[in-house]
C-alpha cells in the first residue's frame, strides 16, 4: 500500500514542478492532468485500503472534473493563441504590478 | 395701523427685491419704484408715528409678532417687531432722510451705468435699518445688524472697480466682523443666562442677575456698538469708507448706520443701568473718539474725510450721552437725529459741491465756491451752523444738552465735550473757509455749477430740518416722548446756572471759529497740502488717522500674517511631512513587496506550492508531535 | 506486486520525461505512457471499471484532445530552454522534491493498518458496487457532474466562437484591393510566386529566384518559416550555389528559369483570403 501511495506522492510532486517549469501551456495543462491522475491513484489505492468503493467514486468524480477542466482550458488556450499567437504562460503577465 | 411694522420693512425690501431681480428694462425707471418704496415707507412710519402720539404715553408700544422664527429646545425666538417711541423716532430718521436721499441720488447717479442696482442696495439698506430698529428680539436686530453690514459693504465698493474702493468695502466688513463678533457673543451670553434674547425680556431680567454678567454684557454690546458706528477702537474703516458714492456717506455713513450702535446701547439701557463699569467704558468710548474724530476732522484736505472724521467726533457725542445713563438716553437720541438732518445735509452739500467739481474732494482746490454754489453754500452754511451749535439750530439745543448732562456726570467728561465742541468749531470753519469762501484755487477745466432741483431740493429740506429740529427740545418734549422707551430721565443739578454753560460753550465754540479765521479766513491757503515733513506731529498724526490703521496693523494685522504663515508651514512641513512621508513609507515597502509580483503566473505557482509545502509541514509537525 | 514494480519505474520515467520533453508532442506521448499505465495499475488495484475509464476518457479523449489542439496552435510550441525567471527553476526543484519527501514522510507515518481488500466490496463486480453507490449515496453529485458538462460544453463554445465584425470581403472586394495596391504601392496583383526555382532538394523550402538571381524568402510558405525548416538565402549563397552547379555537369542554360515578372511580387493575397 505504502509504495502506491508514495509512487501517487511522487507523480504528484513531478507533475507540481512541470507545472512550475514549463511555459508552454499545454505543456502545464498536460503536468496538471498528471498531478491529477497521482491523487486519482491515491484514491484508488485508499479504496482498496479501506475496503469500500468510495474512493474509486472520487476518482471517477475526478475524471469527470478533469475532462470539463480540459475542455475550457484548452478552449482558453486556443483563444489566448488566436489574439496573442502564442501558449507561453510567461506571455499572459497582465498581472504584473 | 399700528402693527403693519413688518410692512415698513417689506416695501423696500420688496423693491430691493424687485430691483436686483428686473431685467435691462427696469434701467429706465428702477429709481423712481426704489425712491417710491422708500417714501412710501415714510408715509406709512408717519401715519403710524401719528397714531402713536395720539395713544397714552404708557401705551406707546405695540409689539406684533410674524411667527416663530426659531423653536429649537429651549431656545425660542419670535419674529417680531416692536414699535414705540424709540424705533418711531429712528424710522421716520430712516425713511425721511432715507427718501430724501433717494431724490437726490436720482441726480448724483444720474450718469451711472449700474444706477438701479445702487438703487436697489439703498431699498436693501433701508429694509434693513428698519429690521434692526424694528427688532423686538435681539436676534432680529442682528439680522438687521449683519444687513446694514451687508448693504454698507456693497455700497462703499459700489465703485468695486476702483481698487481702493474695493479694499475699503473689505475693511469695512472686516472691522464690522470684530464688532458683530462682540454682538453674536452678547447674544449667546443673553441666551445662557436668561433664556431668551428678547430685547424687552433681557431688559427686565438683567437687573436680577450678578453685576458681572451685566458688564460682561454691557462690554460685548459695547463692542459690537463700537464696530457699527465706527467707535475707539474699531474706527479704522469709517474714513476709507468714504470710497462709496456720497449719498451713501449721507445715508449710512453719517445718519443711519453708523448711529445704530448709539441706538443698541439706548435701547438695552437696563444693561449699562445695571452696570455702571460698562457704563464707564461707554463714557470712555465716547470721549476718545469725540476727541480722535475731531483731531482727525482737522487734518484732513478731502472734504468727506474731513466731514467722516466729524462723523465720528460726533457719534463719539452721542455715545458719551448714551454712557451717561438715564440722565443722557434722551439726548443721545436727541443729538442723533439733529446730527443725522445736518450731517446728512452737509454731506449732500459735499457731493454737490464735488459734483460740480468734477469729483474732486480735495478742499485745497475749492475755495469761494459760495458765489458759484448758492443753494448748495446757503443749506451747507445751515448745516455748519447747526453743527457748531448756533443758537436756535438745532445743534444748539442738542449738543449743550449732552454738555451739560456731562458736566454734571463728572467735570472732566464734561470738559472733554466743551472741548470737542470748540474743536468741531475750528475744523467745521476751516472746512467753510477752504470751500466756498477765500480765492479760487480751481483746478484747470473746472467749472463750478449748481447741481439740479432734484439734487439741491433734498439741500433745502435737510437744512430746514437742521434749522428746526431744535423744536422736539422745547418743554422736554423729547425726554417725555422717550420715556417709555428709555426710562425717567435724571436732570443733575449743575453748581452753575445753565445759562452760564451755554455762555462758556458759545464762548469756546467762538474760539474755534475765531482759531480757523485766524489760520485759514486771513492767510492765503496753498492748493497742495504741505509735505508731512512741514507740518506739526499732530497734523501728521491726524492725517495718519491718529495711527489707528498701523495700530491694528501692528497688533493683529502682522502677527496674524507670522501666524498664518507659521501655520502654512507647520502645514506643508510637519502635517504634510508626516502624511505624505508615511504615505512615502508605505510606497517604498509596497515597492519591494512588488518585486515578487512579476507577472508570471509560475511565479505565483510556486508561491502557492511552497506555501502548500509550508501546511505540510506543519500538520505533520503537530502530527508528529 | 509485479505489475507495481515493472509500471513504476516506467512510470516515473515518464513523468520526468513530461518535464524535460523539448516539444510538446513529446510530451504528450509521456503523458499518454503515464496514464496507460496508470489505468494498469488502477486494473491491478481492483479497479476494473475505472481502468476501463481511464483508457477511454483519458488516453482516449482527454490525450486526443490536447494532440488536436497541439495540431491547432501549430509548430512553434517549442519551449526555448533558457529560463526566464531569475532562479525559478532552482527554487522550483527544492520545493518539489522537498514537497515529494515531506508527502512520502507523511505517509510513511500515517498508513499503518492492514490492507482490507475489494473483495467483499466487488462481491457484486465492480461496476455493479461502483454504480450503487453512485446512483444511491452520490447522486445528487452525479447530477451536478452533468449540470458541469453541460456549462463546460457551453463554456467551450463561447470561448473557441468568434463573432464576426464585419461582413467577408467579396470576391470584387478583393480584387478591388488588389489592384489599389497594385496602383499604389506597387503591390503585384497576381499569385504569391512558387518556390522551388532554387532548388536541389525538397523544393518547397526553397525560396524562388528572380530573373536577377536574387531569391524571393516570401515564396516560401509560412509555416516552413515559423518552424524554422528554412533559411533564408542571400545573393552570397545564390552565387555560391550557383557556382556548386556550375562546376558540375549540368549545363547552366539547362537550368529552369522561372515565368514570373520581374515585379516585386506581393505575399498578403493568401493571407486575405483566410482572414
Amino acid at each position: 500500500m505504502t509504495e502506491y501511495l508514495t509512487l501517487s506522492m511522487l507523480l504528484f510532486s513531478i507533475g507540481a514542478v512541470g507545472v512550475l517549469v514549463r511555459r508552454n501551456a499545454i505543456v502545464v495543462f498536460m503536468c496538471v492532468e498528471l498531478m491529477l491522475n497521482a491523487t486519482n491513484l491515491a484514491f484508488v489505492s485508499f479504496a482498496r485500503q479501506h475496503g469500500n468503493l468510495d474512493g474509486q467514486v472520487a476518482a471517477f468524480f475526478v475524471m469527470v472534473v478533469a475532462a470539463a477542466e480540459v475542455t475550457i482550458g484548452l478552449a482558453i488556450i486556443v483563444s489566448i493563441y488566436r489574439t496573442r499567437r502564442t501558449t507561453s504562460v510567461d506571455e499572459a503577465n497582465l498581472l504584473k504590478a | 395701523m399700528l402693527e403693519l411694522s413688518w410692512l415698513l420693512i417689506a416695501i423696500p425690501l420688496a423693491g430691493a427685491a424687485l430691483l436686483l431681480t428686473w431685467g435691462k428694462e427696469s434701467d429706465r425707471f428702477g429709481h423712481l419704484i426704489a425712491t417710491a418704496c422708500s417714501a412710501a415707507s415714510f408715509v406709512l412710519g408717519l401715519v403710524m408715528f401719528i397714531q402713536l402720539a395720539g395713544r397714552d404715553p404708557e401705551d406707546r408700544s405695540v409689539t406684533e409678532t410674524l411667527g416663530t422664527w426659531i423653536d429649537a429646545g429651549a431656545f425660542h425666538v419670535e419674529f417680531s417687531f416692536t414699535f414705540d417711541t424709540l424705533s418711531s423716532l429712528f424710522v421716520l430718521l430712516i425713511t425721511g432722510v432715507g427718501t430724501l436721499i433717494h431724490v437726490y441720488s436720482i441726480g448724483y447717479m444720474a450718469h451711472d451705468p449700474r444706477r438701479r442696482r445702487f438703487f436697489a442696495f439703498l431699498n436693501l439698506f433701508i429694509a434693513a435699518m428698519l429690521t434692526l430698529v424694528l427688532a423686538a428680539d435681539y436676534l432680529v436686530l442682528f439680522l438687521g445688524w449683519e444687513g446694514v453690514g451687508l448693504a454698507s459693504y456693497l455700497l462703499i465698493g459700489f465703485w468695486q472697480h476702483k481698487p481702493s474702493a474695493a479694499a475699503a468695502a473689505k475693511k469695512a466688513f472686516v472691522l464690522n466682523r470684530v464688532g458683530d463678533l462682540g454682538m453674536a457673543l452678547a447674544i449667546m451670553t443673553m441666551f445662557a443666562w436668561f433664556g431668551t434674547t428678547s430685547i424687552a425680556a433681557v431688559n427686565a431680567q438683567v437687573h436680577s442677575v450678578s453685576g458681572n454678567v451685566a458688564t460682561a454684557l454691557g462690554l460685548l454690546l459695547l463692542l459690537g456698538a463700537c464696530g457699527k458706528s465706527a467707535q475707539f477702537p474699531l474706527q479704522a474703516w469709517l474714513l476709507d469708507a468714504m470710497e462709496g458714492p456720497t449719498p451713501v456717506s449721507a445715508l449710512i455713513h453719517a445718519a443711519t448706520m453708523v448711529t445704530a450702535g448709539v441706538y443698541l446701547v439706548v435701547r438695552s439701557h437696563d444693561v449699562f443701568d445695571a452696570s455702571p463699569t460698562a457704563r464707564n467704558f461707554v463714557i470712555a468710548v465716547g470721549f476718545i473718539t469725540l476727541l480722535a474724530g475731531a483731531w482727525i476732522g482737522c487734518t484732513k484736505d478731502d472734504i468727506k474725510k474731513a466731514l467722516a472724521g466729524s462723523t465720528m467726533s460726533q457719534i463719539g457725542y452721542m455715545m458719551l450721552a448714551a454712557g451717561l445713563g438715564p440722565a443722557g438716553y434722551a439726548f443721545a437720541i436727541f443729538h442723533l437725529l439733529t446730527h443725522g438732518f445736518f450731517k446728512a445735509n452737509m454731506f449732500l452739500g459735499a457731493g454737490s459741491v464735488m459734483h460740480g467739481m468734477n469729483d474732486d474732494v480735495d478742499m485745497r482746490h475749492y475755495g469761494g465756491l459760495s458765489k458759484a454754489m448758492p443753494i448748495t453754500f446757503y443749506t451747507f452754511g445751515i448745516g455748519y451752523l447747526a453743527i457748531l451749535g448756533f443758537p436756535g439750530t438745532s445743534g444748539f439745543f442738542s449738543k449743550d444738552k449732552i454738555i451739560e448732562a456731562a458736566l454734571g456726570h463728572n467735570i472732566w467728561v464734561g470738559l472733554a465735550a466743551l472741548l470737542g465742541a470748540g474743536i468741531t468749531a475750528f475744523y467745521m470753519t476751516r472746512l467753510m473757509l477752504m470751500t466756498f469762501f477765500g480765492q479760487k484755487r480751481w483746478r484747470e477745466g473746472v467749472h463750478p455749477h449748481e447741481s439740479p432741483a432734484v439734487m439741491t431740493v433734498p439741500l433745502v429740506i435737510l437744512a430746514a430740518l437742521s434749522l428746526l429740529a431744535g423744536v422736539m427740545a422745547l418743554g422736554d418734549w423729547i425726554e417725555e416722548w422717550l420715556e417709555p422707551a428709555t426710562g425717567h430721565p435724571v436732570h443733575h443739578e449743575l453748581a452753575v446756572p445753565i445759562w452760564v454753560v451755554t455762555v462758556i460753550v458759545l464762548v469756546v465754540v467762538a474760539a474755534g471759529v475765531a482759531l480757523a479765521w485766524v489760520l485759514y479766513g486771513r492767510r492765503e491757503i496753498a492748493d497742495t497740502a504741505p509735505a508731512d515733513s512741514e507740518v506739526s506731529v499732530f497734523t501728521r498724526a491726524g492725517r495718519a488717522e491718529l495711527y489707528g490703521n498701523n495700530v491694528n496693523d501692528a497688533l493683529v494685522g502682522r502677527p496674524a500674517t507670522h501666524l498664518t504663515r507659521a501655520l502654512v508651514w507647520a502645514d506643508a512641513k510637519v502635517i504634510d511631512g508626516l502624511v505624505s512621508g508615511s504615505a512615502d513609507r508605505i510606497g517604498e515597502i509596497s515597492g519591494e513587496l512588488r518585486k515578487p509580483q512579476t507577472g508570471f503566473v509560475r511565479s505565483y505557482a510556486l508561491m502557492v506550492l511552497g506555501g502548500a509545502l509550508v501546511v505540510l509541514l506543519g500538520l505533520l509537525a503537530v502530527t508528529l508531535a | 506486486m509485479t505489475a507495481f514494480w515493472i509500471l513504476a519505474p516506467v512510470m516515473v520515467l515518464a513523468a520526468i520525461g513530461l518535464i524535460f520533453a523539448r516539444k510538446a508532442v513529446h510530451a504528450a506521448l509521456c503523458l499518454a505512457v503515464v496514464m496507460i499505465c496508470l489505468a494498469m495499475l488502477y486494473a491491478a488495484q481492483g479497479a476494473p471499471f475505472l481502468f476501463a475509464v481511464q483508457i477511454i476518457v483519458y488516453t482516449g479523449a482527454i490525450m486526443m484532445l490536447f494532440l488536436f489542439v497541439l495540431m491547432l496552435v501549430g509548430v512553434e510550441t517549442t519551449d526555448s530552454v533558457v529560463e526566464t525567471i531569475k532562479g525559478h527553476r532552482a527554487a522550483a526543484a527544492i520545493v518539489g522534491i522537498l514537497f515529494a519527501l515531506v508527502l512520502t514522510t507523511a505517509i510513511a507515518q500515517s498508513v499503518s493498518a492492514a490492507v482490507v481488500g475489494l473483495g467483499e466490496a466487488n462481491a457484486n463486480g465492480n461496476v455493479h458496487g461502483l454504480a450503487s453507490l453512485l446512483f444511491t449515496e452520490y447522486v445528487l453529485a452525479f447530477e451536478f457532474t452533468a449540470a458541469l458538462m453541460i456549462v463546460a460544453v457551453l463554456g467551450a463554445m463561447v470561448l473557441a466562437h468568434r463573432e464576426r465584425l464585419v461582413d467577408p470581403p467579396t470576391q470584387a472586394e478583393l480584387q478591388a484591393r488588389r489592384m489599389r495596391d497594385y496602383a499604389e504601392t506597387g503591390k503585384h496583383p497576381g499569385n504569391a510566386p512558387t518556390p522551388g526555382v532554387f532548388a536541389r532538394h525538397n523544393a518547397v523550402d526553397t525560396p524562388a529566384l528572380l530573373p536577377d538571381g536574387t531569391p524571393l524568402p516570401e515564396s516560401v510558405p509560412g509555416t516552413l518559416v515559423s518552424r524554422h525548416q528554412f533559411e533564408v538565402h542571400d545573393a552570397a549563397d545564390v552565387t555560391r550555389v550557383v557556382g556548386e552547379i556550375s562546376a558540375s555537369d549540368i549545363d547552366p542554360d539547362e537550368r529552369p528559369v522561372t515565368t514570373e515578372k520581374p515585379d516585386v511580387p506581393e505575399s498578403g493575397t493568401d493571407e486575405e483570403d483566410r482572414a
